[in-house]
């Protein structure tokens, strides 16, 4: 039995089918194709109600009044609750600091920002009755950047913060400030041959999960309230609801309903607090849909970002070292802001060797709207920036830019900035040269024997071009991410195992509370417990907050940490499912004593091969069970003024190469191939791991061409809340993403895997970008690229 | 007000229906179908994609109202849909009806009925080939998009038994999905015309 966090392999067998490795098929895939898989926006309770929130219509604003009187006195309506109305002094809550009311205190600091909540019989009555509420607002000049930010006068966005990084910040309206200074960059800039500099603008990104924030609160007969909840991680969710409600944590049950896609929007609570408020309130099951437009106003985006980059190089290739700046626009409240200033100082660099550099990354308030997670966390946009950086330099030193990266390449043992060695496989110049070798699809693919076919071209069927004006790029990109939640954060899992014999058959029972929202955790649960446990019938117990933390599903962790509880326990349920073995039948068999025993293929059997007897015989009768957490090695805080220290858990990374084709007359792109190569270190799942490297990948291109949330920046309102304006890639806008899956294990984790599903989507952004540049000759330092951009219309 | 309409083959009623609800609303909580999904409600996503006399559209986008006395398939019936469609032209695509023409006609629309929901027999469910196509190719991740993605390709193929990729693409253009990045979805439907040609 490996210890918590020591290197762990596969101890073992592997020959019962549906194990690790295999392409198993979802659990939940007939349900899914049927319709019959419950989401949290399809729950349904006899007498329920409708809940629906009134956001506020400005960005910056005290509230000088609320009346409340018209929508109460509407004929259906069961509750209108505003701020006054809360039931404890706990009226605030937050990720990491507590800075977000529930409902609106004298001021609303953000566009849409919500201010009263009601209940009613009917959706539309509760919107009707919403839109009756007077607010009446006295609007505040509005911060929307550094400069206002951080002006000798600005207003300050929240007033008497005492958050435990208000002490070392250098302004009141930033929320976290982490440096990293590692040798001695301004030495190290005399010995450069060549400098680049360059300033980058990262766009405001939406997750565009599907399925809506919503949810059903149902109030219990002792008091408390069941939730029923899509969200990335319900005791987060539990910590943060219950205070409010005046509840202890027992009293409030979570269950997680069916999740449509994540992608980071789900880690701040929604409407979780609102709904159990007013089921509580109306004694009624209350139900919560956003949507889309409200989606838009109830989820924190991905941070828009200010970089500024200095890179230098010896004429012979060799980096000298980087100096850079990173601004992230927090919006109004603090979310995930301060871990992804830690994300993207600490990986500002990208994988690559620099001894020399002085870093800074900081995260504004201001009163656009709120920024958190987002897959690729604070990653993303630093290498959207130092991807840019190295073509540039490439190009100064006079270097084939595939070569100039490779040659800088960071491998294990090389030590990142923070002084952290990289201490397990890192095959970043690897990559690059697979993603490289992939064949280039072919030149003018429109062309058929029938003329042109426009759907393969830039514009589609708009049939704007026949190829005319059409060049093609080609560029590439390559990125680092962490793995896990870092800086000290005590990361673990739970899993509770079981295993009995039912209908004549060993089955084993799997009960996490991990969020599925797609990824295919519970697939990959399912596999682990077959081959630890040698049964062929896994039960997936659903996720509820009946069982220990599982920790988020982000940071393309779970598969690392909740996978490795599962085969924590497992092995624990193994053991004493060998124990109640040798006490039935050790006397039959020496090797009962003496051998490695397995089990496999429902049988316990010895290393050599041999069966010395059938898990039902073993578990006739009793039934195991396990519930354990499992950690992964600790790590360190960062130092605050120097940035070092042991932060990380594992690095992850991937390649990308992009082919575009560009019609440079209207400015239209249309991506031909995205080519990826990623080091997975063991693919639990091969089918899955690729649809994570597309899906990512996909994600990434959305940020290069097309997606971004336009904030107005006098007045800091939202102008493109709807899929009309927000446009996501369609299938027809989508290029093939041919994927090349490298299989290096890391000995520190579970089966030697790596987390995987954050790294296509931060190289698949500035390969895009890149190839646009190698087709048009623009220096293109914004993403995403709209056509104005390239037809110098902007 | 009450609407009167056919869903999966099977008659069914609404009262108390308010004139703004959508056929999506209905469907999913006044009828016990929220197999349609409501991911922008704004006509934009494709994830409420049913048949209606046929033709793939929005429910969304579909007043309560203008579906008095017509037929409505949607992905909880269109595994049923789709072996009756075989079963009854003796053709797996469904495009080689008696007309000589590909597509379900009005006409076949009206008389398809479903049996599935009265089913309790509890057997392993009958999935269509592109259902099936859509989970033995890795297409279903969250799968909020899948039901809407099933009913427009499963249209798709009785129309166009043999598409190529770029008529995959068209077809499938009003049904976002942000999970997968499509490349699963392209192989799905892929599978599920080769399956349906093997079936011929």
């Amino acid at each position: 039995m490996p210890a918590n966090g020591a290197p762990t392999k596969i101890t073992q067998g592997t020959r019962t089918k549906g194990g690790i490795g295999e392409s198993t098929l979802r659990p939940d895939g007939t349900l899914k194709v049927t319709g019959e898989f419950a989401y949290s926006s399809d729950m349904w309770h006899e007498d329920m109600l409708w809940g629906q929130i009134l956001r506020s219509t400005v960005a910056h604003a005290e509230i000088v009044s609320i009346d409340t009187s018209e929508a109460l006195a509407m004929a259906g309506v069961y509750a209108v609750m505003t701020y006054d109305d809360l039931p404890t002094d706990v009226r605030n809550y937050g990720l990491e600091i507590q800075d977000t009311p529930v409902l609106a205190h004298g001021k609303v600091r953000h566009h849409g920002e919500p201010v009263a909540i009601v209940a009613a019989d009917h959706p539309e009555t509760a919107r009707r009755a919403a839109a009756k509420i007077k607010v009446d607002y006295r609007e505040l000049p509005v911060i929307t950047d550094e400069a206002s930010a951080t002006a000798p006068d600005a207003i300050l966005v929240h007033e008497g913060r005492d958050d435990h990084h208000s002490g070392h910040v250098p302004h009141p309206n930033i929320v976290h400030r982490q440096p990293i200074l590692r040798g001695d960059a301004a030495a190290a800039a005399e010995r450069a041959d060549f400098v680049v500099k360059g300033e980058y603008t990262f766009g405001m990104q939406d997750q565009a999960f599907l399925g809506p924030e919503s949810g059903l609160a149902v109030p219990d007969e002792d008091g408390g309230v069941h939730l029923y909840i899509a969200t990335q991680w319900l005791h987060s969710d539990l910590k943060q609801i219950a205070p409010v409600l005046g509840l202890p944590e027992r009293k409030v049950r979570m269950t997680l309903s069916g999740v449509g896609g994540a992608f980071g929007g789900r880690e701040d609570l929604s409407m979780q607090i609102h709904a159990c408020l007013l089921a509580m309130r109306t004694g009624k099951p209350v139900k919560i849909v956003y949507n889309r437009f409200e989606s838009f106003f109830g989820h924190v985006h991905r941070h828009p970002a200010k970089l500024y980059y200095e890179h230098g190089a010896t004429k012979d290739g060799k980096l000298t070292h980087v100096k850079c700046r990173i601004v992230l626009d927090g919006g109004a409240y603090a979310s995930a802001s301060p871990a992804v200033v830690g994300n993207a100082s600490s990986l500002s660099i990208g994988p690559y060797v620099v001894d020399d550099v002085d870093i800074e990354a900081i995260a504004l308030y201001t009163n656009n709207p709120p920024c958190g997670a987002m897959r690729g966390f604070g990653a993303v946009q630093a290498c959207f920036a130092y991807e840019a950086q190295m073509d540039k330099l490439a190009d100064a030193v006079g270097m084939d830019r595939v070569a100039f990266r490779q040659l800088n390449a960071m491998e294990q043992g090389t030590i990142m900035p923070t002084g952290q060695p990289v201490d397990s496989p890192a095959p970043v110049a690897e990559l690059l040269r697979r993603v490289k070798a992939m064949p280039l699809p072919p030149e003018r693919q429109w062309e058929s024997s029938e003329g042109s076919d426009v759907r393969q071209l830039p514009g589609g069927l708009s049939n704007t071009t026949h190829g005319e004006g059409v060049v093609r790029g080609v560029g590439y990109a390559v990125g680092i991410k962490n793995v896990g939640f870092s800086e000290g954060f005590d990361d673990y899992s739970t899993a509770k195992v079981r295993m009995e014999v039912i209908a004549g058959q060993p089955v084993a029972t799997v009960h996490t509370a991990m969020a599925e929202v797609g990824q295919g955790g519970v697939t990959v649960h399912a596999q682990i417990a077959r081959t630890e446990l040698g049964v062929t019938q896994v039960t997936i117990h659903p996720a509820d907050t009946q069982v220990g933390s599982a920790g988020s599903t982000s940071a393309s962790r779970q598969t690392y940490v909740t996978g490795g509880a599962v085969k924590n326990s497992c092995e624990l349920v193994r053991e004493k499912v060998l124990e109640i073995g040798r006490r039935k039948f050790g006397s039959y068999h020496p090797a009962w004593a003496t051998a490695e025993l397995l089990l496999e293929g429902g049988k316990v059997v010895t290393d050599g091969g041999e069966v010395l007897a059938d898990l039902v015989d073993v578990l006739e009768g009793e039934s195991v069970e396990v519930e354990a957490e499992w950690r992964h090695r600790p790590t360190e805080a960062f130092d605050l003024r120097t940035g070092q220290g042991n932060g990380h858990v594992q690095y992850s990374f991937a390649a990308h190469r992009a082919v575009v084709e560009v019609d440079t007359e209207l400015g239209l792109v249309k991506v031909i191939e995205l080519a990826c190569a990623q080091d997975v270190g063991k693919a639990l799942n091969p089918l899955s791991v690729i649809g994570q490297i597309q899906g990512g990948t996909l994600q990434g291109m959305g940020v290069a061409v097309m997606e971004e949330i336009i904030v107005d920046p006098k007045t800091a309102k939202v102008r493109n809340p709807s899929f009309t304006d927000y446009l996501l890639p369609t299938i027809l806008d989508t290029p093939i993403i041919p994927v090349d899956v490298l299989e290096l294990a890391d000995d520190h984790a579970p089966y030697g895997l790596r987390g995987i599903g954050e790294a296509p989507t931060l190289s698949s952004t500035p390969a895009v970008l890149a190839a646009i540049r190698n087709a048009t000759g623009l220096e293109l330092n914004r993403t995403p690229v709209r056509p104005e951009h390239l037809t110098g219309t902007a | 007000m009450r609407v009167n309409f056919t869903v999966n083959g099977r008659p069914q009623e609404a009262d108390d229906v308010w004139e703004g609800e959508s056929l999506l609303y209905v469907l999913r909580e006044r009828l016990g179908l929220p197999g349609s999904k409501n991911a922008c409600e704004q006509g934009e996503c494709g994830s409420c994609t049913v048949r209606l006399d046929g033709e793939p559209v929005c429910a969304c986008l579909v007043a309560a109202g203008q579906v008095e006395g017509r037929e409505v398939v949607t992905v909880e019936g269109l595994a049923d849909f789709a072996k009756q469609r075989a079963e009854r032209g003796g053709c797996a695509t469904g495009a080689c009806g008696t007309d000589g023409k590909a597509g379900t006609s009005l006409q076949d629309a009206q008389h398809w009925a479903a049996k599935g929901q009265d089913s309790q027999t509890g057997e392993g469910t009958e999935l269509s080939p592109v259902q099936q196509a859509f989970i033995d190719a890795g297409a279903v991740q969250c799968g909020f998009c899948t039901p809407g993605l099933l009913v427009a390709a499963d249209e798709m193929l009785e129309r166009n038994p043999n598409p190529t990729d770029a008529d995959i693409r068209e077809a499938l253009s009003g049904n976002l999905c942000r999970c997968t990045g499509y490349e699963k979805i392209m192989d799905a439907v892929r599978l599920a015309a080769a399956r349906q040609g093997e079936a011929v």
